[in-house]
């Protein structure tokens, strides 16, 4: 919450996008989630994002269920589509709206419980289908809108707030889309932005469903001493394992000679997604290294982070579907729904 | 670069851009509040402990506090802070009983002061309440000096002059009207305690060029001013030219105006934004039809039998060589016809009465030996303020002068070193009333500038005492207020409470906070800011190093909007909104 709204007044010497749009362009509504929410972090980062990647606010569309995370998509973006649909049915959601209108960049904001409780079998057929969108999941641990019960994602041993003991075992959202065939795969934090924007704009930009666990404090129910998901138990034991930087097709690209590790990934659009790995011989398009790193990691305590896994020739759900590359808002209306003597043709293919 | 020290005064009170800027350091913001509240007696009284006089300057400060307005730094225009100014001092209505009073037991203590105005005003405003004896030697009959003699009456009515003189002479000051001081060595003979010149800068510079004393239509601005004022002049000729272009200039066309002049010309020896004058004064006088003619220089005064009939002037043209220097090169020569002149190229001061052999050193151009701290001559217990000291500046400077002295003055006579000053003082206030309340109110009005109301040209012009600028009104006032951004509601930073949740950077309109690496030096840390300062006069303010990744954070001043938000959206109260009050030190008030 805030007292007031934010000032229409901005720095004197901030710039404008290549659509001529400032950032603020970019915001949305003021957030109402609690002072120093992680989630209004990652708003912050979805916003710096979206405007570096010139992304024209009408041909987005927000999209989001229930819970804290999912009142994100007002915060951002006030003049692109959205849908705020039932609690965990989101993927679906987006699965049609896609299927409608390939056109759209769809970014689909969801929280732990919107997506591993609720949500899960929605989640896993989106991942299957390998629907083009980006997938922010806001991972707090916590059902923070009723007051701090453990979500799917809290760790074995993570305490609650009034000292409760977790002992279910975790769902990761990571080794989950890597099961699943998911074609990119990210594990970032809300309170690094340096490394969020750049996963965020790649993720965008990938053809495909792009999974990004975001883990992103909740200040009121699970910062505390005991908490695997606060601010300074994320920062002690976050090992960045692929550092990525976003390279947009505008911008001449120069790839450093020092670094010999280098992966360059080059996006449907032209655009390289550079990837540097920190821990040696890890390969980011390996999706066994990738489970296996994840997995060890979790072992050791560590949480690893960075674009762990990209698979940029995967075929996304109109490819497999074949489906009309036209959006059907396009579509004159003959072809659309072409009659009776067309449906009774289709029928006859059947009997 | 080490954390920043807040609990030097002098940090928080930079930030307080219009309060830094003005000479005096009055409390802007604090008596806009107070008149968005329609606490109008309570925000003149906090205007006259710094400034003295609220009302005269209200209507005639050159407000060094508006070019510093942090509003101008992010909207068009900065707070109208001097004509806020003027309306507590219209609306405050009786305030005498609430006024500072000389105790009836002196201190036993004789106190000289030569010149009524503004400075000499003032060390009695500061130095009457601890008892001392003061005496006041005026060359004329009433007081305000210059404020009186040289501002026209339809820029600051004589009523108001004499109200806010006539507070401080009312709590006891022996007035001597009509007695210029013909030598000092005389007056020290008269055994005072202490003396203060305030004498002024009341000589006009003449034009030394042929024909200056061929005709009796060829004046000194200042001396013709008065000479308005006190009715000796009631006319001048339809075709005036002044020579100059500062704000004595102005006063003077605009007089002329009022006085039978039709055609009335200002003449500057260079381009229009090497102008001395205020520009709101010079567009008041164009909007009354003023001509300004630019780069032209007074060659000679083309008189014929006793008669001016015109003035000859080289037309220049100027360069600016590599080093930014101004270069003029003749390219014509012009007679502009004209039947009388008005000399306004700039005032000294005048000081032949202060005799050689008494301890009193002069430098250069005549002017004395002064310490700018204390304000002492070379000769202890002789003190020198205002325009008298180290020449022209003004009214508002004339009364900080004024207050320095007076402290020197009591120093002096309680047989202390002058230089052990009382530090200033500050207070910081938390401005939490509760969850995103605060105690001022943080949003951001985005109204343009108040436009002040002005008579109408033929109503002004029939009388040379009716005021031209009308005040605003109190709704005018009241959204004026609105605008300030209250940058004396300062953002305090607790760093060992900060879990680096980026809530407060994310939210800031203006991008004003960073957490990044320490750095070395200032210049590199402002490379690390997400948005660099254009203006580089304010400061950073650099906490310790944050308890989870070590990093600082940075805040730059330069526009911080004070909206609060940061603190609104800090879980853990690391930003807090606290309310700075520079304690200003006076005269008899060490050790508050």
């Amino acid at each position: 919450m805030s007292s007031i709204t934010k000032p229409s007044v901005r720095h004197p010497s901030a710039r404008k996008n290549h659509l001529g749009l400032s950032r603020a362009d970019y915001e949305g509504a003021m957030s109402t989630l609690c002072a120093g929410c992680g989630h209004d972090s990652v708003t912050a980062a979805l916003v710096q994002a979206f405007w570096e990647l010139d992304l024209p606010p009408h041909r987005a569309a927000k999209m989001s269920g229930i819970g804290c995370s999912s009142k994100t998509t007002a915060y951002f973006m006030k003049q692109s589509h959205g849908f705020n649909s039932v609690h965990g049915r989101m993927p679906s959601v987006t699965t049609g709206a896609n299927a409608a209108n390939r056109e759209l960049s769809y970014i689909g904001i969801s929280g732990d419980g919107d997506s591993l409780n609720i949500g899960f079998g929605q989640l896993a057929h989106a991942i299957r289908r390998n629907v083009n969108m980006l997938y922010v999941i806001e991972n707090n641990g916590v059902y923070g809108l009723t007051k701090g019960q453990f979500s799917a994602a809290a760790d074995v041993g993570s305490k609650s707030r009034k000292g409760e003991v977790n002992e279910q075992t975790p769902i990761d959202p990571v080794l989950l889309a890597l099961t699943l065939g998911a074609t990119f795969v990210a594990r970032s934090f809300s309170g690094d932005k340096a490394q969020l924007v750049p996963i965020l704009k790649a993720g965008l930009m990938h053809r495909g469903f792009a999974l990004i666990d975001v883990i992103s404090p909740c200040v009121s129910f699970n910062d505390h001493e005991g908490s695997a998901k606060s601010y300074a138990y994320v920062r002690s034991h976050e090992v960045e394992t692929v550092a990525a930087d976003f390279v947009p097709l505008r911008r001449e690209i120069k790839v450093p000679e020092t670094h010999a590790e280098m992966t360059v990934v080059r996006m449907h659009d032209g655009s390289e997604v550079r990837l540097h790995s920190t821990a040696p011989g890890y390969n980011p398009r390996s999706r066994d290294t990738a489970y296996r790193h994840v997995q060890a990691c979790i072992k050791k305590g560590e949480v690893a982070t960075g674009l762990l896994f990209i698979d940029d020739t995967g075929r996304c759900m109109h490819d497999m579907h074949r489906t009309v590359t036209t959006p059907l808002v396009e579509l004159p209306y003959e072809a659309l729904c072409p009659g009776k003597v067309a449906m009774e043709r289709i029928v006859s293919r059947y009997r | 670069m080490p954390p920043t020290n807040v609990s030097d005064p002098q940090y928080y009170h930079k930030v307080v851009d219009c309060q830094w800027a003005c000479p005096a350091h009055t409390n802007v913001p604090q008596y806009l509040r107070l008149i968005g509240q329609g606490r109008y007696a309570d925000s003149y009284l906090l205007n006259r402990e710094s400034n003295v006089f609220p009302g005269i300057l209200g209507r005639t400060c050159d407000r060094p506090c508006e070019p510093a307005c942090r509003r101008g730094r992010v909207d068009e225009k900065p707070v109208a802070i001097c004509r806020m100014k003027r309306v507590a001092a219209d609306l405050r209505g009786d305030i005498t009983d609430r006024l500072p009073t000389a105790p009836v037991q002196k201190n036993g203590k004789r106190v000289a002061l030569i010149g009524a105005g503004p400075s000499s005003l003032t060390v009695a405003n500061d130095l009457l309440p601890l008892g001392y004896d003061v005496t006041i030697y005026e060359k004329y009959s009433k007081p305000g000096g210059l404020m009186r003699f040289s501002i026209p009456a339809f820029r600051l009515p004589a009523s108001v002059i004499d109200e806010e003189c006539g507070y401080i002479i009312g709590m006891g000051a022996q007035m001597k009207y009509d007695t210029p001081i013909s030598s000092m060595r005389a007056l020290l003979d008269e055994g005072y305690d202490a003396i203060f010149v305030g004498t002024g800068a009341p000589h006009g510079k003449d034009l030394d060029v042929p024909g200056r004393h061929d005709a009796p239509t060829i004046h000194l601005g200042l001396d013709w001013l008065a000479g308005v004022h006190f009715g000796h002049i009631e006319q001048i000729e339809p075709r005036v030219l002044v020579i100059g272009v500062g704000n004595t200039a102005m006063d003077c066309c605009r007089t002329a105006k009022r006085v039978g002049a039709t055609d009335v010309k200002v003449i500057a020896r260079r381009g229009r934004k090497h102008f001395k004058a205020s520009p709101w004064e010079l567009e008041d006088a164009e909007h009354e039809g003023v001509v300004v003619v630019e780069n032209h220089a007074p060659k000679r005064f083309v008189v014929q039998d006793g008669v001016l009939t015109g003035m000859e002037f080289d037309q220049l043209e100027w360069t600016e060589d590599a080093n930014g220097r101004q270069k003029s090169k003749v390219v014509g020569t012009v007679v502009i016809p004209c039947d009388a002149v008005i000399l306004a190229i700039g005032q000294d001061n005048a000081l032949p009465w202060i005799e050689e052999g008494l301890g009193i050193e002069f430098a250069e151009r005549h002017m004395p030996v002064v310490d700018k701290v204390t304000h002492q001559s070379t000769r202890p217990g002789l003190f020198f303020g205002g325009d008298a000291a180290w020449g022209p500046l003004n009214i508002i400077w004339a009364v900080e002068h004024g207050h320095q002295a007076a402290i020197s003055i009591d120093l002096h006579c309680t047989g202390r070193p002058l230089t052990e000053r009382p530090p200033v003082g500050m207070t910081l206030a938390s401005a939490k009333l509760g969850m995103q309340a605060w105690s001022y109110n943080n949003d951001y009005n985005p109204s343009p500038r108040a436009e002040m109301q002005h008579e109408e040209l033929v109503k002004r012009f029939s009388d040379v005492s009716i005021e031209v600028e009308l005040g605003f009104t109190p709704e005018q006032a009241a959204r004026e207020v609105e605008r300030c951004l209250n940058c004396d509601i300062q953002t305090a930073f607790t760093d060992a409470l900060c879990i680096e949740c980026d809530a407060c950077v994310d939210i800031c309109p203006t991008s004003c906070l960073t957490m990044t690496a320490p750095a070395e030096e200032e210049a590199q840390l402002r490379r690390q800011l997400s948005a660099p300062a254009v203006n580089l006069d304010q400061a950073l303010f650099v906490s310790g190093p944050l308890p989870q990744t070590k990093r600082l954070m940075v805040k730059d001043e330069d526009v911080c909007l004070h909206c609060g938000l940061c603190a609104d959206r800090c879980p853990t109260a690391a930003w807090d909104m606290q309310r700075f009050d520079l304690k200003l030190v006076y005269a008899g008030q060490e050790g508050r």
